[in-house]
């Protein structure tokens, strides 16, 4: 979707404001909030293609006003609320009222913290060969899909260069719409700082994106 | 748990809206035996103590030391990395990219946060914020400039996007002076912005 999750490019954020020393978080309910996404996910509620979608359905006032962690709260209730796990009634009562709905993989206990520890796995086996080879020039379609997609739109329309094949990857635009896995080639695709921002572009940058086979056509 | 020790810091009226909504979700989560808030805590515990930017610096500093190592960090880091015993287990698809006199590399993700957790623990807040995000991809200099960071006008400078599940982790250039010094030494002088790009490695005898 064209949200406005969808930053690369924009102006009038501002400068970068490193904090020095920073805590790891800053409130306690924001580790809560991160715990609470990671054992919901790790239990299956959502994958992470759908958490992300969620965030970036945030009304675009209130994601720039909101803290990351507080995107991420309002995410996860509204999700879970969609998804059948709890209600709005329970939420605003702040108990449990309803029957809890079966998680995929069960309740998230101790035992279950170390295997989130180490990132899921992605790559899935190839259903036919790779359209692209390192070195092709590709194009970013100029697509606009209103569900989740990782195409940015600061590149589409533009020419670049394959530069990496990272083998078939779960496909986000699928997962996040709970529309099966539908694995796709991801390439790194790598771009002339001066083809995405015209004359005003630093001639010595170049900015790559991670590419699935279905955003790119042969140029 | 025991110690619900979250729910007794303040008095319920000093509590802000946001925390009264995060404590009543995980209460519902709880009550509805999906989550156990000890698993909660151990999450919690483990970003806040063996998950961080220390993993990194160690890989950085055994790429300094062992060439072959370094070989196979830029291959496959995943796969390098799974390889040291010490050093917090690492997930597939990361991707480490080597700084040179001709490129320096930078990494974002433009769309929403994506950063290597296992190897620099969860991201700073600049990281996930609009300014970082928006201009990183349009304005690298001027990103950097906004650390204090400068690069000379004839290095290339690459950013890498984070729009899948790869995860980038950049190899700084080993500093000058650290000639026999040891990888516990050298990790010592690895930071975490010069693992993203936004920084170097602190130089031999500065006040840290």
């Amino acid at each position: 979707m064209n949200g406005v999750h969808d930053m690369g490019g924009m102006d009038g954020f501002g400068k970068v404001e490193p904090e020095p020393n920073e805590p790891v978080f800053h409130e306690e309910w924001e580790s809560r909030v991160l715990a609470m996404v990671r054992a919901m996910g790790a239990a299956g509620a959502f994958n992470i293609d759908t958490s992300r979608f969620y965030r970036e359905t945030i009304p675009p006032h209130v994601y720039l006003s909101s803290s990351y962690y507080k995107k991420w709260f309002l995410g996860l209730e509204e999700m879970l609320i969609e998804k059948g796990y709890l209600t709005r009634e329970e939420v605003a009562a702040g108990h449990a009222m309803q029957p809890a709905k079966a998680l995929k993989h069960g309740k998230f206990d101790l035992g279950q913290v170390e295997r989130i520890m180490v990132r899921g796995k992605f790559a899935r086996p190839a259903s036919a060969p790779a359209k692209f080879n390192i070195g092709d020039r590709v194009r970013a379609k100029n697509i606009h899909p209103a569900t989740h997609t990782r195409l940015p739109r600061y590149v589409r329309g533009h020419v670049g260069v394959v530069e990496l094949n990272h083998g078939c990857h779960v496909f986000p635009d699928s997962a996040a719409m709970e529309l099966g896995e539908n694995p796709q080639w991801l390439y790194t695709v790598v771009f002339e700082g001066r083809d995405l921002w015209g004359a005003d572009g630093d001639p010595t940058s170049k900015v790559s994106i991670d590419a699935f086979e279905p955003y790119l056509d042969p140029a | 748990m025991s110690d619900h020790h979250h729910h007794h810091d303040h008095d319920h009226s000093e509590l802000s809206e946001t925390e009264l909504r995060v404590r009543a979700l995980e209460t519902i989560l709880t009550e509805k035996g999906y989550v156990e808030p000890a698993a909660l805590d151990a999450i919690i515990q483990a970003y806040e103590t063996r998950i961080g930017p220390h993993n990194g610096a160690r890989v950085v500093a055994k790429a300094w030391s062992d060439p072959a190592f370094k070989t196979a960090l830029l291959e496959d880091g995943s796969k390098a990395i799974g390889t040291l015993g010490h050093v917090s287990r690492v997930g597939d698809h990361l991707v480490v990219v080597e700084n040179t006199p001709q490129r320096h590399n930078m990494v974002v993700c433009t769309l929403c946060s994506c950063y290597p957790w296992e190897m620099l623990g969860l991201p700073p807040v600049w990281y996930k914020a609009a300014p970082y995000r928006s201009r990183a991809v349009k304005d690298p200099r001027g990103v950097l400039a906004d650390f204090g960071v400068q690069v000379a006008k004839d290095v290339e400078i690459r950013v890498w996007d984070s729009t899948a599940e790869t995860r980038f982790l950049v190899l700084p250039m080993r500093p000058a002076g650290t000639d026999g010094w040891s990888e516990e030494q050298l990790a010592e002088l690895v930071t975490r912005d010069s693992m993203i790009g936004t920084g170097f490695p602190k130089v031999p005898g500065a006040p840290s």
